[in-house]
């Protein structure tokens, strides 16, 4: 496979990406020829079954994992390590234990040596606008996992990042905690105008933050087919659950799933 | 492992003082709400233990081991006092007392020596073990090179060694610390190779998002989160120390403890020896309080330390 082609205003570029990994006795294919190109300002989601080498692909967008082969691009230019304009939130918090929900949050300040004042302020900012206020000093185990991964969003999002990726990053949350972090981060998205690419399980919350959804067959992870999400940009978690355009795709969706796993 | 049955006293105590049980940490499953709001007052946080209520809790979990231990005591004394066993092998607490106090400038003098003797040996231990540690978690080579000879080096009698850094090293001050190093140093590296490799990998890929070195990732990641097992590893180290540097003094020595014993041994001086003994002892006690206050600075926020108290459910 080529170079991505550099096309103007790509936030993404993955072109036939490739992961193999081979442990002692066999050799597994995580992903085959993948490729998507990702506009800046969209939000894609992406879903598959366990194990189809989503998480892999965000990965390797964040310069993580390199690929057996084919190329990423990110904002225009080759990813070739671990990439800075990126914020990344994963499955669990990944807080610092020792460290209360401010201090969590800017540790992407300190890591990075960003400007003390400027980033005490958009941490306040961030705080204020993911309703942690009044639990700016809690440690985190005296938070719950709804709380938890809202400092782990803020913290992804302290330094203004043109790209998010979120690796399942409401997965081990209750249904209700999760839907309301749906709408918040649907809130976040349309403020800020960030690139996001999420990973998830769940159809539902695919379809309701999604610009375009994107479904992954099992292993070998490939992507089968990308879906627009013909709903309105700005979207109420209500009324879009009665939606039915997000009946309609859900119902696709659900059907080239249930068709990808039985295949394999 | 009785400190960690103080801790849960503690803890216990600690929790109903402030009129919460203990088991309450998480209260999760069916929980679904996440905004409880900031408790009232407090600014989020629970309020910190006054003092009153720290020395109920230390008094809480104090009084079950004094009470064994003055039950001890008490037996000591009846049986010695009445002479089951006769007095130049058991000396009554009273004529222990009395040589404590008549050899009291004799005896501190030599408490002083094996002291410095300990503290040396742990403080050198803790450093070179801590160092140890930190090349074995970040070079492939020298796990490979150093770890496995770490592990094998503590099959080797350390106490055999003795004669032999007497032999090198003489009588003076340099073969109790060394012995006190090489006893105390293991339990360093093993808890900080430990505590080290423990970083969730994935705290490890987000430091790599924010562009930051291996010094920034150390400081404010990896070695945050290996103090709690370094503090359970020099606990252990500071008590082997002592050991260390009684040991060295056995084996030759004009100073410190370990001279004394011998010394009380060969004269059949029983209140002397126990005199001996109750010094040595305190030396380890009062060294390990020392590091466990340490830890209670260091990391308030580990588990094994915090009263089980959440601000939010689920």
């Amino acid at each position: 496979m080529t170079a991505a082609p550099a096309r103007t205003g790509t936030a993404i570029g993955m072109a036939g990406l490739t992961v193999r990994f081979s442990t002692r006795r066999s050799q597994t294919t995580a992903l085959d020829d993948v490729s998507l190109d990702i506009e800046p300002g969209e939000f894609v989601t992406i879903v598959g079954p366990s194990g189809c080498g989503k998480s892999t692909l965000l990965k390797i967008v964040a310069g993580l994992v390199r690929p057996t082969s084919g190329e990423v691009s990110l904002l225009e230019r080759p990813v070739r390590g671990p990439q800075k304009e990126i914020g990344f939130v994963f499955q669990k918090a990944a807080l610092l234990e020792w460290r209360g929900a401010r201090a969590n949050i800017l540790l992407q300040a300190e890591m990075r040596g960003m400007d003390r004042t400027k980033a005490a302020r958009r941490a306040d900012e961030l705080i204020e606008m993911t309703g942690l206020t009044g639990f700016e000093k809690a440690l985190p185990h005296e938070l719950s996992g709804g709380m938890q991964q809202r400092v782990a969003l803020c913290r992804a999002l302290l330094h203004a990042p043109p790209v998010l990726l979120m690796d399942e990053p409401f997965g081990a949350l209750d249904a209700l905690t999760r839907e309301q972090m749906n709408a918040e981060l649907h809130r976040i998205w349309r403020e800020t105008g960030t690139t996001v690419v999420l990973v998830t399980h769940s159809i539902a919350e695919a379809v309701f933050l999604g610009t375009r959804v994107v479904v992954m067959s099992a292993r070998p992870g490939r992507i089968i087919r990308t879906f627009p999400v013909e709903l309105p940009a700005h979207r109420d978690y209500a009324q879009v659950m009665s939606d039915p355009r997000f009946d309609r795709l859900a119902t696709d969706l659900r059907g080239l799933l249930g068709s990808a796993a039985a295949n394999h | 492992m009785t400190e960690n049955a103080l801790h849960t006293a503690g803890r216990q105590a600690a929790a109903t003082a402030t009129g919460t049980p203990a088991g309450s940490a998480s209260t999760s499953g069916a929980g679904t709400s996440t905004v409880v709001g900031p408790p009232p007052g407090t600014g989020g946080r629970p309020p910190r233990p006054t003092l009153g209520r720290r020395a109920v809790a230390v008094a809480d979990s104090l009084w079950r081991p004094a009470l064994v231990l003055a039950a001890l005591f008490a037996a000591w004394w009846f049986v010695a006092a009445q002479e089951y066993v006769p007095n130049y092998l058991v000396p009554t607490p009273g004529q222990v007392w009395t040589t404590m106090t008549e050899q009291w400038s004799e005896l501190a003098r030599h408490t002083l020596v094996t002291l410095y003797e300990t503290v040396l040996g742990f403080v050198l231990a803790a450093a070179l073990g801590l160092a140890a540690a930190v090349a074995i978690a970040y070079s492939r080579t020298l796990d490979k090179a150093l770890y496995p000879i770490v592990l094998f080096a503590q099959v080797i009698p350390k106490i055999a060694i003795a004669p032999l850094l007497v032999v090198w090293f003489g009588l003076g001050l340099t073969p109790k610390v060394i012995l006190a190093v090489l006893i105390a140093f293991f339990p360093v590296v093993i808890s900080g190779v430990a505590g080290l490799r423990s970083t969730d990998p994935e705290l490890l890929d987000l430091a790599a998002t924010m562009g930051a070195g291996p010094w920034r990732t150390f400081r404010k990641i990896r070695f945050p989160n290996a103090l709690p097992h370094l503090m359970a590893g020099l606990k252990v180290a500071v008590t082997l120390a002592v050991v260390g540097a009684v040991v060295g003094e056995f084996v030759g020595a004009s100073e410190g403890l370990g001279y004394v014993l011998l010394l009380a041994n060969g004269n059949l001086d029983a209140p002397l020896l126990f005199a001996d003994l109750i010094l040595m002892s305190a030396i380890g006690i009062v060294l390990f309080v020392l590091v466990e206050i340490a830890e209670a600075l260091l990391i308030p926020w580990h588990a094994s330390r915090r009263a089980g108290v959440s601000l939010t459910t689920s």
